[in-house]
């Protein structure tokens, strides 16, 4: 592996089953009385977060806990980010402090690869612009994989705003890279051009993909997509994509349903599919400590030390 | 005073004399090219390298008055002729705008004391640039500008962009067009397509410049105004302008070294100085515009050349303002990028630097005949070096050809008779 985690792009296959056999030990500790081991000790993690976030920046920081190492988080609206500071003056910040990963979740494409340019840190990406979200597709991978046994040749469909997504553009690399094919739907002015050629299919009214869906993923509709004039409004999006138990039922019995939070309950998903029992969001987010344990783990070098570590 | 430069070989695409030759100059104007007497005269011995017009770049930004952090009358046109440019063009997107006369004659009166080659403006279209009322352009052709534009905020407004074509006719100067419809690129950074859609960047498609050059054009037949397109990009302006000079409109165009020799995968690394306006489009638009360069169609090579503070560059993509620095470069990279792989002849190029340009905007520039403006560049086409842009004589940086390896040196710049720039040094 790289020595920094920014794009799902550029990984391969061996990297991602790695990563995910790696997650695979790990989940063993969470049911241990005491769920810590000591393979980061002494290491600083720095969670670096310019925008709002409740479940990523609280999984790094837990996972990073775990593997002992010690946490600094850094919440953009509380630091000297408000009085102007850079982010280049930032990430110098953190250096100065010896903080050897960074985990970054940023308003713009391409702000990890440059915060990696300010230093000898590790940088892994929480979230990028429109850019990629990484971790969040290793989590969704390990999901899938843990309910039904495989990546290669499920059928996966992604709804929702696809061109303001970095879940879905992690997905879409991760999931083809491993096998899986990939169905994006979504209204076509949520579609970037040439969506296509990343190797999905692309539909734009949810009946297409009825019949073999193995894995229905659903991404937020945020409500400053109705001002850009990508929608007319949140309501006819819930009319049209909406998943409620009407259309559920018309899917195959067992789809799972997945989605990466925060959910927008009335809007892609309706409370009944969220409470219900073919959606694994809770699951996600247990799956997400552990692929975060993995990601730190396996760029501080552990290898041929994973039991050695977890033992 | 007479300098006698022996032994150059000669491009002169506006005249007709080539092969090796000795040029007098006397009292700021070209007195000779042949075998004149070296009588009185200082000799510079140009042995080797090849003579041509001094270069001119209509499209530039000195960032005077306003911006001086940036880049200054004097930086500028430093930079100008090191990069063997004695004529420019400046943009008026300063602060205050240049959208009057006395602001022209602020800039006017600052070349004049920095005293390198010669600075022409082109004036705003309209007051502040803000598209609503005409600037006084009659004032400012008292401060000699040779074009209006509104460069960086296109006129939105078709009717107002209808009366400038209209009221420019009276002066015989061109509008200028920054073609780009505002709405259309959105809040976008880059080019729309497989690479935006790849790493995920909010896009500009190709196309909000293609309706503003076809509205442009279509305004310019109306009016039968002379209309400058600047720094098109795209293989659907290339093809809109060469239909509008078919039917004889009174249209020309320009294209930027970087969009001859980059596209938008340069984006892909997140290097800020790719952020420019119009944004490094695809392969096909990039084959497009050589292809339009080399059937004529394209008038001139323009730099664009927009310094930034380095502080200013060193943010996030989003972040970053468009625009980066070619004065220093555009020779070499041309040379390199297109001479040197056999998609153009040098000759072509520099009559896309020097006499093209000057027609396009009616500049008395662009040429060695007798009696012209004494501007040489003397270069080695041969000579490499690496572009290293902490040492550009411009205040800026934002160079996407930092670290190239490149052909090309300019060896020495004369302006009105007086060599300026030689051996890598201010004389």
């Amino acid at each position: 592996m790289d020595r920094n985690l920014i794009r799902i792009r550029t990984l391969d296959k061996e990297d991602i089953t790695k990563i995910l056999d790696q997650s695979k030990v790990f989940l063993e500790i969470l049911d241990r009385p005491i769920k810590k081991v000591p393979a980061l000790r002494g290491k600083v993690v720095v969670t670096l977060f310019f925008e709002p976030s409740t479940r990523t920046r609280m999984s790094f920081e837990l996972a990073a806990k775990m593997l002992s190492a010690d946490v600094l988080n850094f919440a953009a609206s509380t630091s000297s980010a408000v009085k102007g500071e850079s982010l280049k003056d930032t990430a110098l910040t953190m250096k100065a402090l010896g903080a050897d990963y960074i985990v970054v979740r940023h308003t713009h494409t391409g702000a990890p690869e440059f915060i990696a340019k300010q230093g000898d840190f590790r940088v892994i990406n929480g979230g990028d612009g429109f850019g990629e979200h990484p971790t969040q597709a290793l989590l969704d991978l390990f999901t899938i994989r843990q309910k039904l046994g495989r990546l290669e040749g499920l059928n996966v469909a992604i709804m929702g705003d696809i061109a303001h997504s970095r879940v879905a553009r992690s997905n879409i690399f991760a999931l083809t890279k491993m096998g899986a094919n990939v169905r994006l739907v979504a209204p076509p002015t949520m579609l970037p051009v040439n969506i296509e050629k990343l190797g999905a299919q692309v539909h734009y009214r949810p009946d297409a993909i009825f019949e073999d869906t193995d894995v229905l993923y659903l991404l937020r509709v945020q409500t400053e997509r109705q001002k850009d004039s990508l929608l007319p409004s949140l309501k006819e999006y819930a009319e049209l994509f909406g998943v409620n138990g009407d259309l559920l039922s018309k899917f195959k019995k067992d789809v799972i349903v997945m989605h990466p939070g925060p959910i927008n309950r009335g809007v892609e998903i309706s409370h009944d599919v969220a409470d219900g029992n073919d959606t694994y969001i809770e699951e996600q987010v247990r799956n997400g400590l552990v692929v975060r344990m993995a990601v730190l783990y396996l760029l501080e070098g552990g290898k041929e030390a994973a039991h050695e570590a977890v033992n | 005073m007479k300098l006698l430069i022996k032994g150059a070989e000669i491009i002169d695409p506006a005249g007709k004399i080539a092969g090796r030759n000795d040029i007098l100059v006397e009292d700021g104007v070209i007195r000779e090219i042949g075998k004149p007497s070296a009588a009185g005269a200082e000799v510079l011995d140009a042995s080797g390298l090849k003579a041509a017009p001094g270069l001119v770049d209509i499209h530039v930004h000195f960032r005077d008055p306003g911006y001086e952090y940036k880049e200054n009358v004097a930086t500028g046109l430093r930079a100008a002729a090191a990069g063997g440019f004695t004529s420019v063009v400046c943009m008026p997107n300063t602060k205050p705008d240049i959208d009057t006369k006395s602001v022209a004659k602020y800039v006017n009166d600052k070349a004049r004391a920095a005293g390198l080659g010669r600075l022409f403006i082109a004036g705003a279209i309209s007051k502040k640039r803000e598209g609503a009322e005409l600037a006084e352009i009659g004032d400012m052709m008292n401060e000699g500008i040779v074009a209006v534009t509104d460069d960086g905020n296109p006129v939105m407004n078709a009717q107002l962009m209808r009366r400038a074509l209209e009221y420019t006719k009276m002066f015989g100067i061109p509008v200028m067009s920054h073609a780009e419809d505002k709405n259309l690129a959105g809040a976008g950074v880059m080019n729309e397509g497989m690479v935006s859609t790849t790493i995920g960047m909010r896009p500009i498609p190709k196309e909000a410049e293609t309706v503003m050059v076809l509205r442009d054009i279509e305004l310019a037949a109306l009016t039968g105004g002379r209309l400058h397109l600047t720094h098109i990009s795209s293989a659907e302006s290339v093809d809109a302008v060469r239909r509008a000079k078919a039917r004889g409109l009174r249209v020309t165009c320009d294209v930027t070294p970087h969009h001859l020799v980059l596209t938008d995968e340069s984006v892909m690394g997140f290097d800020t100085a790719t952020k420019v306006n119009p944004p490094l489009r695809a392969e096909s638009d990039r084959r497009a515009l050589v292809a339009g360069l080399l059937d004529g169609t394209i008038d001139a090579i323009a730099s664009d050349h927009a310094p930034h503070a380095v502080h200013e560059k060193e943010v996030s993509y989003d972040d970053a303002p468009f625009g980066l620095v070619g004065l220093e470069t555009t020779l070499a990279v041309l040379v390199t990028r297109l001479v040197e792989t056999g998609a153009a002849p040098l000759e072509l190029l520099i009559s896309k630097l020097t006499a093209g340009p000057a027609a396009a905007l009616g500049l008395n520039a662009g040429s060695l005949a007798p009696g012209a403006p004494a501007d040489i560049v003397l270069f080695d086409p041969a000579a490499e070096w690496t572009v290293d842009s902490s040492k550009f004589f411009s205040k800026g940086r934002n160079c996407p050809f930092n670290g190239w390896r490149v052909r090309g040196r300019v060896a020495a710049t004369v302006a009105a008779g007086n060599i300026v720039f030689k051996d890598g040094a201010f004389v």
